[in-house]
């Protein structure tokens, strides 16, 4: 059976994509992760899109300033260097294509790079989108970690996205548990396995077809 | 002689009409002008549409004011989270109307309508459902939606410092929507943690610029809106 990669070795692996300098918005859950596997000699800065570029770590409890919070609206800090903007500025550094990565986690990903990780569009749900829409459409890669399949076992990368859309043909790579995976112009291919992990489960486990690593 | 100060929060929203559209700061609790929604909920204008970028947290704050049935419908980005009970309730009764905005247009739409533009493109929510209906049009090969500007009659923001001419200052992260909001709205009302004399504020850290201001309430020890829920009160 497989043994495959945990949450904070699929956050390190995807960390090592990660170029020197680059400025990264990291999504709520594992890819908040992504932080604490800097790799040596690398230099990220960290933008969180209700108006910091600069997030630092989250503060001890009685160092706490309830006004600095992150977008997920938890307590962080703010690095030496860091700067403050409002809303308007922030979305412009977006949508303006001056955030180089943005790692995200996904319900589903598509062969073609559509991502759906805002609504299941289940009737009576509140809809509910934050930037989400923003980002995978102004961020230069979009990077996505997810398990490779829902706790029922339902693939998570598929043909094509059953959920409503964030953002079409957007994600450029996916790091699962299982493998490193490319959204490429011939659909999925796995870049790298985890240890321990077959071609053939990924393939099983995966929604749609998917090349092996070249 | 301008003169902006108010002496009393609820001297400064009294004028603010039943099915008023009204800005309110913040994003979550940090930046929410939590006396001044207080002040409208004592004063008890009906009927108004909100913009904000979620709906409140517990009861207090803009949830309150949700829960106090004085709002008909809300504008926001991320209208749930995990301490939001009030409007889920009230909008599964089919209560409270909803129109949601991801968060980047929302600020651009209040922005432009500060800017005086009236409607602008952008890529956000191309090929999703929430672009139906909506003119697109094409740039250098790219689809792009137009979205119209977000104006109001009033916005109730929450400052750090302000001088008497309204000259503004944020503390960190509770600055988010509020510049914005100021330039948005007909009647900007603001509570400032301290004012001060014009000319204490260098004018090289201006944030916002006080011919965006109308309105000035010194409120020196401003109740944190985490803390209320914390203490698990409600208001009124």
């Amino acid at each position: 059976m497989s043994t495959g990669w945990n949450r904070e070795q699929m956050a390190a692996r995807a960390a090592q994509d990660i170029p020197d300098g680059s400025y990264v918005n990291l999504g709520i859950g594992i890819p908040e992760l992504v932080a604490q596997f800097v790799p040596e000699g690398r230099e990220f800065i960290y933008h969180t899109e209700n108006g910091l570029l600069g997030m630092g770590p989250t503060p001890d409890e009685d160092e706490r300033d309830l006004d600095l919070m992150n977008a997920g609206k938890k307590y962080i800090t703010a690095v030496p260097g860091a700067a403050f903007f409002h809303h308007a500025d922030s979305f412009s550094m977006i949508r303006g294509g001056h955030i180089d990565v943005c790692v995200l986690g996904t319900m589903q990903v598509a062969e073609n790079g559509d991502i759906a990780n805002w609504s299941t569009g289940a009737p009576g749900a509140i809809p509910a989108v934050g930037g989400a829409m923003d980002l995978v459409q102004g961020v230069k890669k979009i990077y996505v970690i997810t398990q490779h399949t829902t706790k029922t076992g339902e693939p998570k990368l598929v043909k094509r996205c059953s959920y409503p859309l964030t953002g079409p043909g957007v994600v450029s790579r996916i790091y699962t548990d299982l493998a490193v995976v490319d959204v490429t112009d011939a659909g999925f291919q796995v870049a790298e396995l985890a240890p321990g992990v077959t071609f053939e489960e990924v393939e099983q486990k995966t929604g749609a077809s998917i090349l092996p690593p070249e | 002689m301008i003169n902006k100060k108010y002496s009393s929060v609820s001297g400064a929203v009294a004028d603010i009409p039943d099915g008023a559209t009204v800005m309110v700061g913040g994003f979550g609790a940090s930046g929410s002008p939590v006396e001044l929604i207080h002040a409208l909920i004592d004063h008890g204008a009906k009927g108004l549409t909100v913009i904000n970028n979620n709906t409140g947290n517990g009861e207090v704050g803009l949830a309150a004011l949700i829960g106090n049935g004085q709002v008909s419908k809300m504008i926001c980005s991320f209208p749930r989270s995990s301490q939001s009970r009030v409007f889920p309730e009230l909008y599964k009764q089919g209560k409270i109307e909803l129109e949601l905005v991801p968060q980047g247009t929302l600020a651009e739409r209040i922005r432009s309508a500060g800017a005086g533009i009236p409607a602008f493109y952008t890529p956000t929510t191309v090929g999703t459902v929430l672009a139906e209906g909506k003119e697109m049009r094409e740039f250098d090969g790219r689809s792009y939606v137009m979205e119209p500007w977000l104006r109001a009659d009033f916005a109730l923001v929450k400052c750090e410092v302000a001088d008497s001419l309204g000259n503004l200052l944020y503390n960190k992260t509770a600055r988010n929507f509020s510049p914005l909001m100021c330039m948005a709205a007909t009647t900007t009302i603001v509570q400032t943690k301290k004012l001060v004399s014009p000319g204490e504020i260098d004018p090289e850290h201006v944030v916002t610029p006080g011919i965006f201001v109308d309105r000035i309430v010194e409120v020196a020890d401003p109740i944190h809106e985490d803390i209320l829920i914390a203490e698990g009160r409600s208001y009124p």
